[in-house]
């Protein structure tokens, strides 16, 4: 079979190009990682305090928003167009998608790493969550509904892909990939009417002295619409890599592509009506919704346990088919020095740890202990941080030959790179959980105290933060490895790729699966019904006691940082 | 649908585990009676708060045998009152808020934990049983003093308790 990028040329640009924005933002955001962590350990204090806010903004945006939705979008693209065997109906769209995206990075990025330079009127030193009444410089929100934007202009390019095809093929099951990508696109755009109306209504008209007042409990609840369901959007690329290309790798085939259906269709209705689990501690919000937010975030976790069973299997039956034997003997028969296989596997493996503190998060009244503590970071750098982050850069060492015609440069290298990541999480977020339990905070540039010292009833404080100084260091070197692999793979140093196999047909198919599971009307319908239950007796409560816009609560501008800030 | 009898086993067992979370946490806020914060502190204007026999004075107030009230203001980059003095065995309502951005209030060490928004009064009561010093952080970002604001909870023993902060 040839390869992707000869019969599709030009999808192939344009996947390769959503790709490298991908791994500037991973570059520029790693970089600001490392500064965070030897500065709040104390190990290597580089940069100022405030500047430490400057870097943290820019971490949490370019990689939590940046990397993984220009990712998204590169594999996304290659997944419809592979699944449909299709190209794009008009690649103007994509084009379009690609440079709202860009354009919008670059506007946002701007005015954070303005911070860094007094001389320049222009920062937004507020984390990527933008708490009002923190405020920051216009073109920091501008610059996300930008970036916003071209991402629904790329979701209605996959749409428009599957139309065309569903004219060519009226009675065919959705193609598995498709099929993924769809429910995925759906689930965005239903989550993402927070974040649109939270910015385009009332963060960006504030920032530009249309509105006076703000009212900071609204715009944060509607932040959290959006906050919790795109932890699912960065997710479902990594298991779509897991569901559709991992068990190729193992050697075998996926177990249930029903199943598969399933899993996506649970994420497109669960993942936006829980948001509220973010603000257990929040004021003005009944306990009543929160208690229903907590039911529903622990529904949520059907999925990835069915997930976690369906991927297991198929990886066992690739080992099997590769001579495994035995209970567990089977483990060994996989192809562990494939940097694409093991990266996915120890992404798998961390992601398990992470799942369960994330059952210690979801659990309302156990959340008191580990709300807002470093615990939290711990929790996400082992989800975003390494399930899907290490599942990016596994798939990268499978997909880029497809795209580039070259083979990686080493496949050793990107083996040692893949472990250094896993070794680096493992000592950065052990010791991230630990100091949460502590009490340590999140966020805090430098969290010493004059009145008090923080105790842990294993191990000592100072021992986590060398921990945690060590992992972000070795976290740094892998991303820096990863990208140098994929510079020279990239630069003609590698191999000409080999022609690749198609993906396997799964071991049980569509055809054993409801044609309902395909009904993507019915389940979009039900989806807005559950977010409309959930969320609308909350967002009544909040305007009716705080109004739309606050009442006289006044802008904080973090454009000059301390010089304002100080003082009550 | 055909499903595998393993995947249904694994299926079945997922959906005891989550029962098993949900009524764990049920537990905990039915038996136990472990409150949330919610809406019952209300709300207040920012420039409500000089004028609130409340906030005017930050303080801790007897209210009972062993009930006491904490009113607490917490601003960039500081609590007001920065101290607070409660004598061991007594159960501590907080009525917190903050008249500028958003702020933490973390008793550091125990479960006390809570989220302060400009607008909103934070309510919750916490039982001091053992007593020490705390150190109070504020746990949510609040601008570029953030790690500088702290405050403290002194417990003191019956023993040595006199009234009064």
């Amino acid at each position: 079979m040839a390869l992707f990028r000869d019969e599709y040329p030009a999808e192939a640009r344009i996947i390769r190009l959503a790709l490298a924005s991908s791994f500037t933002a991973l570059g520029i955001g790693a970089l600001f990682g490392l500064l965070q962590a030897l500065n709040r350990t104390g190990v290597l204090p580089l940069i100022s305090p405030t500047d430490y806010y400057t870097a943290l903004t820019a971490h949490g945006v370019l990689l939590a928003l940046i990397f993984t939705i220009f990712f998204l979008v590169a594999v996304f693209t290659w997944a419809v167009v592979r699944s449909l065997e299709r190209g794009l109906p008009d690649l103007r769209l994509a084009k379009l998608a690609y440079g709202l995206m860009v354009i919008g990075t670059v506007t946002t990025t701007v005015t954070i790493l303005g911070g860094f330079v007094p001389e320049i009127p222009m920062s937004a030193d507020v984390l990527y969550t933008m708490y009002a009444p923190m405020q920051a410089h216009p073109g920091f929100y501008g610059g996300l509904a930008l970036f916003l934007i071209g991402t629904w202009v790329a979701g209605f390019d996959w749409f428009r892909a599957w139309w065309g095809w569903r004219n060519d093929n009226p009675d065919e099951r959705i193609p598995l990939q498709t099929f993924m990508v769809l429910t995925t696109t759906l689930m965005w755009y239903i989550g993402t009417i927070g974040l649109a109306i939270e910015v385009l209504v009332f963060l960006l008209p504030w920032s530009l002295g249309i509105w006076e007042s703000i009212n900071p409990l609204l715009t944060r609840t509607l932040f959290w619409y959006f906050g919790h369901m795109v932890v699912y959007f960065w997710l479902l690329p990594a298991y779509l890599l897991w569901y559709t290309v991992m068990p190729k790798l193992a050697g075998g085939r996926l177990f249930s592509d029903p199943l598969a259906r399933v899993v996506f269709v649970l994420f497109l209705l669960l993942s936006t009506p829980v948001g509220v689990h973010h603000q257990y501690l929040d004021p003005g919000i009944a306990e009543g919704f929160k208690f229903i937010a907590m039911t529903n975030t622990m529904f949520l976790l059907l999925p990835s346990l069915l997930t976690a069973f369906t991927v297991v299997a198929s990886i066992e039956h690739g080992a099997r088919q590769r001579g495994g034997t035995g209970y567990l003997g089977w483990l060994g028969a996989l192809p562990w020095r494939k940097p694409a296989f093991t990266g996915m596997a120890l992404a798998g493996i961390l992601f398990a740890a992470g799942g369960f503190s994330g059952m210690i998060n979801a659990g309302m009244n156990i959340n008191y202990l580990v709300h807002n503590t470093i615990w939290i970071p711990g929790h996400f750098h082992l989800t975003v941080g390494t399930a899907v982050a290490l599942t990016f850069m596994a798939g990268t060492y499978w997909l880029l030959p497809q795209l580039t015609g070259r083979e990686i440069f080493s496949e050793r290298l990107g083996l040692t790179q893949v472990v250094l990541w896993f070794v680096g999480m493992t000592f950065m977020s052990n010791a991230m959980h630990r100091a949460g339990l502590a009490g340590i905070p999140r966020r805090t540039a430098d969290p010493t105290y004059t009145g008090f010292v923080f105790e842990t009833p294993l191990g000592a404080i100072s021992e986590l933060r060398a921990q945690i100084a060590l992992g972000g260091t070795l976290l740094f070197v892998s991303a820096m490895l990863f990208l140098l692999i994929v510079i020279l793979s990239w630069m003609d140093r590698g191999q000409p790729a080999a022609t690749h196999d198609p993906l396997p047909a799964p071991l049980s198919g569509a055809e054993h699966s409801p044609p309902i599971l395909d009904n993507l009307k019915l389940w979009t319908g039900i989806a807005v019904a559950l977010v409309i239950l959930a969320y609308t007796l909350p967002f009544v409560a909040i305007v009716s006691d705080g109004g739309l816009l606050g009442d006289g609560i006044r802008a904080s501008a973090q454009i000059i940082g301390p010089l304002l800030g100080v003082g009550p | 649908m055909d499903i595998h009898r393993y995947e249904r086993l694994w299926l079945a067992g997922a959906l005891v585990l989550i029962v098993l979370f949900i009524g764990t946490i049920t537990y905990g806020a039915v038996v136990v009676g472990v409150e949330m914060v919610s809406a019952s502190g209300g709300t207040i204007a920012p420039d409500e708060i000089p004028n609130d026999d409340r906030f005017s004075d930050p303080r801790v107030e007897q209210v009972g045998e062993n009930e006491y009230e904490a009113y607490v203001i917490a601003r960039q980059f500081l609590f007001q009152p920065r101290q607070l003095r409660v004598p061991e065995g007594s159960t501590v309502t907080f009525y917190v808020t903050s008249p500028d951005v958003l702020h933490g209030f973390e008793v550091v060490g125990t479960n006390a934990n809570m989220m302060v928004i400009p607008g909103q009064v934070t309510k919750a009561t916490v039982e001091f049983e053992e007593a020490g010093s705390y150190g109070v952080v504020c746990n949510e970002y609040c601008g570029a003093g953030h790690h500088t604001m702290e405050g403290s909870i002194e417990v003191v023993p019956q023993s040595e308790w006199e009234g009064g902060n």
